[in-house]
């Protein structure tokens, strides 16, 4: 599989990352060639293999549904770019 | 040269001892390694030095030891890597994107090191998110390797993404260090440095506070001088805890006492698949050594076939990075780190982070973006999950007749800054050896095992089953006793 342009500049949106106009048939064929080399997988047969997600064969744990911290606004934003009056400022969401 | 000057050249263990005969002091030894990371700045090993807090905290391993209430590590001064979260001290993962973060938590893993009373010296460089082998990705540039080839003063790559832990090790500036490995991030790093490093098996150490790459395959483990410095740091970092479903709810072995048993009738496998095309000699020569030592110690060494060897690494490159797409999506910009002002939200979003993340991290969000992404996900995500199955299913078949597997760690020594950095995919094959145990979440140990003809360090590596790090601590014990590894880095900066 190839990656044309018009792919990087679909994905690139997908994955928020603005890339200059010049930057994508560079990058179109960098991601090519790493799919390309990937492809090899297509040899390995996997009729009736389970996927494999996690390395741990573990039920996920539960606990109860209870309120365990929290309070904490302040050690929350204490890193936000921006803030006022214990809420984080963001630009303009909706037009 | 001043008595102090010693003091940095301990192993842990030696350093352990010393503090509780009260040789020394917490504040002395840990003095001593500031000055030797002042001296070492060339090397571009730490990001952040914290030599304030070391001495405050190295006053209290002094005043617990005096009132005899010293922990296993009391004293004993370390680096972190720049990964783990440190409550109060900057955390960047050497990205752009977190800006001047400054956690207010501590990770698990520092937190039992603190617990059991190790002394920070500050905070170890790194690739970007831990993508990358060789530390050229940081934001804060690359690490040099101590190691110079004889006869050249040519800067090599301490290989990684944990280059700082390793180069810090091998020059002396920390007696041991923290680090990550998600495709052979600690195990290729201690190859290229002379130490030894130790990824344990996934669910060991705690993830929770240590900036996510991969979550299926990030494992945190110990770089050291000895196999015995691994053992002991490892059995501080590890252990349950609730806040990372994936910890595994079991008991820490003491693992420092399996270092120094004999292994004397265990079987040993010999992977017949990792013998990678122009593999350079002087790597196969030092496979056959690492067979002959073992087989000397009393073990018995098998071929083994691990079929799927070869489609570790492309499979990984799906897997990772799509794992990599989804928990980099959290840096946006409004709740921490770096912000870009441009028009409407989405601007934001998008300057934001092309600004923040460096070229590498931004291809591997693109290709992780892409695999998952509507019509190919199929296609390639669940097939490199299916062949993940296969690659785990190689391993427990193999583990059916043998204890232990020995490999290479890195198909070469260090290389030099800038030679891999053209073509993606063949700085991804410096992990062809190590990537297949992060798949299938077994522990391995890279152990050094001599030197190539330019007198830089080459690694062996062990691989166990899951859980069973403590027949790797014992292998490796064996290992580093017949290698008789002595060899340091001439100090030339």
């Amino acid at each position: 599989m190839t990656i044309d342009v018009a792919t990087v500049r679909k994905v690139a949106r997908l994955a928020h990352i603005r890339q200059e106009e010049d930057r994508l048939a560079p990058l179109a064929a960098e991601l090519s060639g790493i799919l390309q080399w990937i492809e090899q997988l297509n040899e390995v047969d996997t009729d009736g293999v389970e996927p494999m997600a996690s390395a741990v064969a573990l039920a996920l744990p539960m606990r109860e549904d209870v309120v365990t911290e929290g309070g904490d606004a302040a050690m929350i934003l204490a890193n936000a770019p921006a803030s006022r009056g214990g809420f984080f400022v963001v630009p303009k969401v909706v037009e | 040269m001043s008595a102090a000057a010693g003091l940095t050249g301990l192993t842990l263990a030696g350093a352990l001892a010393g503090l509780r005969a009260r040789q020394f002091s917490a504040e002395e030894i840990t003095r001593a390694h500031i000055a030797a990371i002042e001296a070492a700045r060339p090397l571009n090993a730490f990001v952040l030095e914290t030599p304030d807090k070391a001495l405050e905290m190295a006053r209290g391993s002094d005043a617990r030891i005096a009132a005899g209430e010293a922990g296993p590590l009391e004293g004993a001064p370390i680096g972190i890597k720049d990964l783990f979260c440190t409550r109060g001290v900057r955390s960047t993962a050497a990205s752009r994107i977190l800006g001047e973060f400054i956690p207010p938590y501590e990770s698990t893993v520092t937190a039992n090191l603190w617990r059991d009373g190790a002394v920070m010296l500050g905070k170890l460089n790194m690739d970007e998110f831990a993508m990358g082998s060789s530390n050229e990705t940081s934001a804060f540039g690359p690490v040099i390797n101590p190691w110079r080839s004889a006869g050249s003063n040519r800067a090599l790559t301490p290989g990684g993404s944990s280059g700082g832990s390793a180069a810090a090790v091998a020059a002396d500036l920390v007696l041991a260090a923290t680090a990550t490995d998600t495709g052979g991030s600690i195990r290729q790093p201690a190859a290229f440095t002379g130490t030894v490093g130790i990824k344990p098996t996934y669910g060991r150490c705690s993830r929770w506070g240590v900036v996510a790459f991969a979550s299926s395959l990030d494992q945190a483990g110990p770089i050291a001088r000895t196999v015995e410095d691994a053992a002991i740091l490892l059995k501080s970092m590890s252990g349950h805890d609730r806040k990372d479903s994936t910890s595994l709810p079991i008991e820490v072995p003491d693992f420092p006492a399996f270092v120094g048993r004999s292994p004397k009738g265990l079987r040993i496998g010999v992977p017949k698949e990792y013998r990678a095309p122009g593999m350079p000699a002087e790597i196969e020569t030092l496979w056959a050594q690492g067979i002959a030592w073992l087989k000397d110690a009393g073990c018995e060494v098998v071929e083994v076939s691990l079929p799927h060897t070869r489609y570790a690494l492309p499979a990984y490159y799906i897997i990772a990075p799509a794992e990599a797409s989804s928990n980099l999506a959290r840096y946006d910009g409004m709740r921490y780190g770096l912000r870009v002002a441009a028009p409407g939200l989405n601007g934001v979003y998008e300057e934001t982070r092309a600004a923040g993340f460096g070229a590498e991290v931004q291809r591997r969000i693109l290709i992780g973006a892409y695999v998952l992404s509507a019509g190919y996900y199929d296609a390639y995500y669940l097939k490199a999950q299916k062949v993940r199955r296969r690659i785990a299913d190689d391993f427990a078949t193999a583990f059916e007749g043998v204890d232990a597997l020995l490999t290479p760690t890195a198909p070469s020594a260090a290389f030099g800054l800038g030679d891999n950095t053209a073509d993606p995919v063949a700085m991804y094959l410096n992990d062809i050896f190590t990537v297949t145990v992060n798949l299938a979440g077994l522990p391995a140990i890279s152990v050094p095992g001599g030197l190539d003809a330019g007198g830089l360090p080459l690694g062996l590596q062990l691989i166990g089953r899951a859980l069973d790090e403590g027949t790797l601590f014992t292998l490796a014990g064996a290992l580093e006793q017949a290698a008789a590894f002595r060899a340091r880095p001439a100090r030339w900066w």
